[in-house]
């Protein structure tokens, strides 16, 4: 059948997206409200509903067209350079998966609305997320885009990991949700790759593509369907991967019913159905599939026998039903199709009534033991009645959905050859051990397993809540109701049913389910099922040796704590040995690699372009030897002073360089920031010891000079060997074409900085903020703030520190003259920085040596008496400048940055032209200077922060002069 | 480029990485200055040299490279900023250790020898196993 697609659906695409965006917004908002919602509890649990009802009409008004074979679909661009789209698709089979979760949805609300009678803010959120999980779901059975799939898939495992783990107070609850996010999260990421791998080998990642035009079978594929299916075992609870499920049940009752019964563990046996028709004749899938499927089936139903709490027990039937499901659809064929789709219902709607059933026990009681519930009284008719419909169709007893559906099953095995005969065995051999847990259940759920049996008026009942409000039990019997009417009138599935084969099959015959279909086979199986496991459950004083084999079965559970601390345990090693927590180790092994992995690459290339000149300027010479000279004193002096001063020596050494490469502009900064770091050094060494003291062995020295070589020798190399090459277009060259005509300026490496390559120095701008915030930081945390210092010296608990500057009239004045100049001087390198060497950065060091000079003379208030505004200020106003001056042009229609001038007709001074990059340049001036004013703000002021440092009170001793005239901590 | 110039700025490398390597924060400031000084020669030597880029102040063929140029200017900023994040950490090491020593961190190690986040991590998960297997050892 070609599913074709009518054009008046145009709308449809719109309201799927609606659709999903409904769910999120309702979740969203029950969620953000779930603190206030208390008086309202009613308005949330109605309007939790809503999302799912409006699934349910949109559903009935595609329907008729969807099982007439026709799909809607829905496309939006979503990532289009990733080629990710929005792809939605409802067929048959989309259709019934999505009947499943809205209409259980809306029953599992109003469920939830008698379950939690007095909800909590807890409960309300729990309510949200439900909501969110449904409309993850509706997302998951409608994408038909691979990776919309996968994060659909995902979404469903994140909310049903928030939903297990809701009550985040109980490490049991919070262990269950990592359980199953780690197990089914891991499993989805083996089945992203498989997605992709399939992906590539189909060419294309829409799903309803590659099942039309499958891609050939080989290795490739065999692998990306191993990896697919990995991750539908873990989402569906297969063996080995089943123990998460029991875990989840640590969830409330009704997360229970629709998560983890009803439509999420569904997700894989989905997958499984999508892919079996097409990939059934890969040699490895029925195999695979079925053995998996069989073995959980009958591992599920054996401990699902031994469970005593009816959850469990509920649980480990789910693991069961799922392993019947995927071994049902994945036979491949389209009677197999049929079975299963059948199966998927009646499961919905049995599975979840038990589990509504658990839940009305559990809260009426107290109890989920089997051995501790008493017997009903007369107002649990209701409740009972719903107990026993869910466990005689669970049991597959005939006049009710799971009769019909276990028939179908059965029937997809039929004629099916030798392995078709052995599933069918295996199959069967399940369905007795169903039968067995369905009685177990109704039993225990009555009180017939209680030992010794408890009275309806013994002490527990009458502690607890007595029969159920019928409001509570209602969405049981809706399902209850339901079972028994597609039990009877199973043809009222017969349209859906056909629609949801045929859109896995296209070959799906015309489906007419019936109640009768004659002595064979399959009621044969039935008959044997049920009365095989009736004498099991009856004989079963008899028969526990043997079913005490389900004990042998290992627990999954213990492999996966196995496995969580095996991970524990290799991450511990690894860590031991790549974490030593010793610095000089982490930058030598960091080093090295930056050395060698480069210095390989580049040797094992065509690489060498031959010796260049020895000595290309004279100047040269005399700048490499200082240089060269200056950087060994540097690290050979035993003093901290000296140490710096050599480093700073070699800085005013690159000026020269510069000068001679011409580059002023790099000159005139590095000189200027060579002063203000002078400064900077003397600030903080000033506190420290004079001199290195420790001095390293010979083995450590020998391993940093080898490290050191080796690193020289790759920097040698690569400069030789990029200095060889010669690029072949040139940048730069088309830059200083367009400096002028476009940046207006004529100074080419200024129109770089602020022009064509602005974003960077906007970058950098941040950078520098970040590290002056850092600086600040670091430097003054644990100080008290300046107006409890003042506060207390108000109050005689201390003595402020004394000044030690001795204010020289004659010094402070030809300071403030210097200043003036020196600012005028670095305005003047900002305003012209444009066309000729300048520019806001170096107009701002200068300006910050300028503000050191007043440091010099008055100290840290004499700086601060520089601006009313914190140094923050000024430096968060530079960036405010810079920024909106760049996005600026964004609002008059051009691109970011975009410069433009203009000129105005000044008196005096004649025509003068405005660019945009001046301010620009302005912002990085003021942030230059900025940053300089928060060095001093940071190291400027009282040394001795009295929290951390010595105590001051009394000794008369502050230690603002250099050298470290302060005894460590003496105080304390 | 000349060997001359390959060697220097090798040579600032190879003596700051020789003092990145000590435990001492200001001999780890210089060497790290050492080393941008070492990487902004190799931008300014390997590419052109030639008149300061001017337009009007000569023939543009002429020109050094403007390209490097920018580009070693905001690193001589922001070498001068990571200089500041630098002292500021030997001062606040100062503050609290008397020294600017940068000491093993023995938190660092400890993680890899302690077990102690193996039981955080499965807090719960063994009781949630026995709750789940439960029933199997009555």
């Amino acid at each position: 059948v070609v599913h074709t697609v009518h054009p008046q659906w145009a709308w449809a695409g719109d309201a799927v997206i609606a659709l999903l965006l409904l769910h999120l917004v309702v979740g969203g908002a029950l969620i953000a409200g779930s603190g206030r919602a208390r008086a309202q509890t009613g308005v949330a649990f109605a309007v939790a509903a809503v999302p799912s009802a409006v699934t349910l009409g949109w559903l009935a008004t595609a329907l008729p067209d969807v099982t007439d074979g026709a799909a809607r679909t829905a496309h939006a661009e979503w990532i289009p350079q990733l080629g990710v789209d929005l792809d939605l698709r409802l067929d048959g089979f989309a259709a019934l998966m999505l009947l499943l979760v809205a209409g259980v949805g809306v029953l599992v609300i109003a469920y939830a609305w008698r379950y939690f009678h007095h909800p909590e803010p807890a409960d309300i959120r729990l309510l949200g997320l439900l909501v969110l999980f449904a409309g993850a779901m509706v997302g998951l059975v409608l994408a038909d885009d691979l990776f919309v799939l996968y994060g659909f898939w995902e979404l469903t495992s994140i909310t049903s990991f928030l939903l297990i783990g809701n009550k985040h107070t109980d490490a049991t609850a919070r262990a269950a949700a990592l359980q199953a996010l780690l197990v089914t999260g891991l499993g989805a990421l083996a089945m992203l790759a498989g997605f992709i791998v399939l992906g590539q080998a189909a060419g294309t990642y829409r799903l309803s593509e590659i099942l039309a035009d499958p891609p050939e079978a080989s290795t490739t594929v065999d692998v990306a369907i191993v990896l697919i299916l990995l991750g539908a075992f873990t989402k569906s609870a297969q063996a080995p991967f089943h123990a998460w499920l029991p875990g989840a049940m640590a969830a409330p009752t009704p997360v229970s019913t629709y998560l983890h019964s009803a439509t999420m563990v569904k997700a894989g046996v989905y997958l499984v159905a999508r892919l079996a028709p097409v990939f059934v004749v890969l040699d490895l899938w029925r195999p695979l599939v079925e053995v998996v499927g069989v073995t959980t089936m009958l591992l599920g139903g054996l401990r699902a026998l031994r469970q005593h709490d009816l959850k469990l027990l509920l649980a480990y039937g789910t693991i069961s039903q799922l392993g019947f499901m995927i071994a049902v659809f994945g036979w491949g064929t389209p009677a197999a199709m049929v079975g299963g789709s059948v199966l998927l219902v009646a499961h919905a709607a049995f599975k979840a009534a038990a589990f509504m059933v658990v839940g009305i026990l559990d809260h009426q009681h107290g109890t989920r033991d089997v051995r501790k519930l008493p017997r009903p009284t007369r107002g649990w008719t209701p409740t009972i009645v719903a107990a026993a419909v869910a466990a005689a169709s669970m049991a597959g007893v005939p006049l009710l959905a799971g009769f019909i559906a276990k028939e179908e099953g059965f029937a997809a095995f039929v004629h099916e050859g030798a392995g078709g005969a052995l599933t069918l065995a295996g199959i069967a051999l399940g369905s007795v051990l169903t039968v067995a847990y369905s009685v177990r259940f109704l039993a225990g759920a009555i009180g017939r397993l209680a030992d010794p049996p408890v009275a309806a008026a013994s002490a527990t009942a009458r502690a607890s809540g007595g029969p159920p409000a019928l409001a509570f039990v209602l969405p049981a019997l809706v399902l209850t109701a339901v079972t028994i009417v597609l039990g009877i009138a199973p043809a009222l599935e017969d349209h859906l049913v056909t629609a949801a084969g045929r859109a896995l099959a296209a070959t799906t015959a015309e489906v007419h389910l019936a109640l009768w279909h004659g002595i064979n086979v399959e009621l044969l199986l039935s008959v044997v099922a049920i009365a095989g496991g009736a004498a099991l459950y009856l004989g079963r004083r008899r028969v526990g040796s043997i079913l005490a084999y389900g004990m042998f079965v290992p627990p999954s559970s213990g492999a996966y704590l196995g496995a969580l601390r095996g991970v524990n345990a290799v991450a511990n090693r690894v860590t031991a040995v790549a974490q030593p927590g010793s610095l000089p180790i982490y930058l030598g092994v960091i080093l090295l690699t930056a050395a060698i992995v480069p210095g390989v690459l580049l040797v094992s290339g065509t690489w060498w372009p031959g010796w260049p000149e020895l000595v290309e300027v004279p100047a040269h010479v005399p700048i490499a030897a200082l240089l060269v000279g200056l950087a060994l004193a540097a690290s050979i002096v035993r003093r901290r002073f000296a140490g710096a001063l050599f480093l700073g020596m070699v800085g005013y050494s690159m000026a020269a360089l510069f000068v001679a490469q011409g580059a002023p502009d790099l000159a005139l900064t590095q000189v200027a920031i060579e002063t203000l770091s002078t400064v900077l050094f003397v600030l903080v060494l000033r506190r420290l010891p004079d001199r290195f003291e420790t001095v390293a062995g010979a083995a450590r020295r020998a391993v940093r000079i080898a490290i050191a070589t080796v690193v020289a020798a790759l920097v040698f190399a690569f400069t030789l060997a990029v200095g060889g090459q010669q690029p072949e277009t040139d940048v730069s060259d088309a830059m200083i074409a367009d400096a002028y005509p476009e940046g207006d300026g004529r100074n080419v490496v200024n129109v770089i900085l602020v022009d064509i390559r602005g974003f960077d120095t906007l970058g950098e701008m941040t950078v520098l903020t970040a590290v002056a915030i850092g600086t600040v930081a670091l430097a003054r945390a644990g100080r008290r703030p300046a107006h409890v210092e003042a506060a207390e010296a108000r109050a005689g608990k201390r003595r402020p520190a004394p000044r030690l500057h001795t204010r020289l009239v004659t010094v402070e004045v030809s300071v403030r003259i210097v200043f003036a100049a020196v600012m005028l001087g670095s305005l003047w390198l900002l305003f012209a920085g444009h066309n000729q060497p300048g520019g806001g950065f170096v107009g701002g060091i200068v300006a910050g040596a300028a503000v050191s000079l007043r440091y010099v003379s008055g100290g840290l208030p004499e700086v601060r008496r520089l601006s009313r505004g914190k140094p923050w200020m000024v430096l968060g106003a530079g960036l405010l400048i810079s920024v909106v001056t760049a996005i600026i042009p964004l609002f008059l229609g051009g691109q970011v940055l975009q410069t433009g001038s203009h000129t105005f007709d000044l008196p005096i001074i004649g025509p003068m032209k405005v660019t945009s990059a001046l301010f620009f340049d302005i912002g990085v001036y003021l942030a230059v200077i900025g940053l300089a004013m928060m060095v001093f703000e940071s190291f400027g002021d009282d040394p001795l922060p009295r929290d951390v440092g010595a105590d001051v009170d009394g000794d008369g001793v502050t230690g603002a002069g250099p050298g470290p005239g302060v005894t460590a901590g003496a105080g304390r | 480029v000349s060997v001359l110039m390959a060697f220097t700025a090798a040579a600032l490398f190879g003596i700051g990485t020789y003092l990145v390597l000590q435990r001492k924060l200001s001999r780890l400031i210089i060497g790290l200055g050492l080393i941008s000084h070492g990487a902004n020669i190799v931008f300014v030597t390997t590419t052109r040299r030639g008149q300061a880029p001017i337009i009007g102040a000569g023939d543009p063929a002429d020109f050094a490279d403007p390209l490097p140029q920018a580009l070693v200017l905001t690193a001589i900023v922001i070498s001068f900023g990571v200089t500041a994040l630098l002292l500021a950490l030997a001062y606040r090491s100062w503050l609290l250790t008397r020294d600017d020593e940068v000491q093993d961190d023995v938190d660092d190690r400890n993680i890899g020898r302690d077990s102690h986040d193996t039981e955080v991590s499965d807090a719960g998960a063994a009781e949630l196993a026995s709750l789940v297997e439960d029933a199997d050892q009555r």
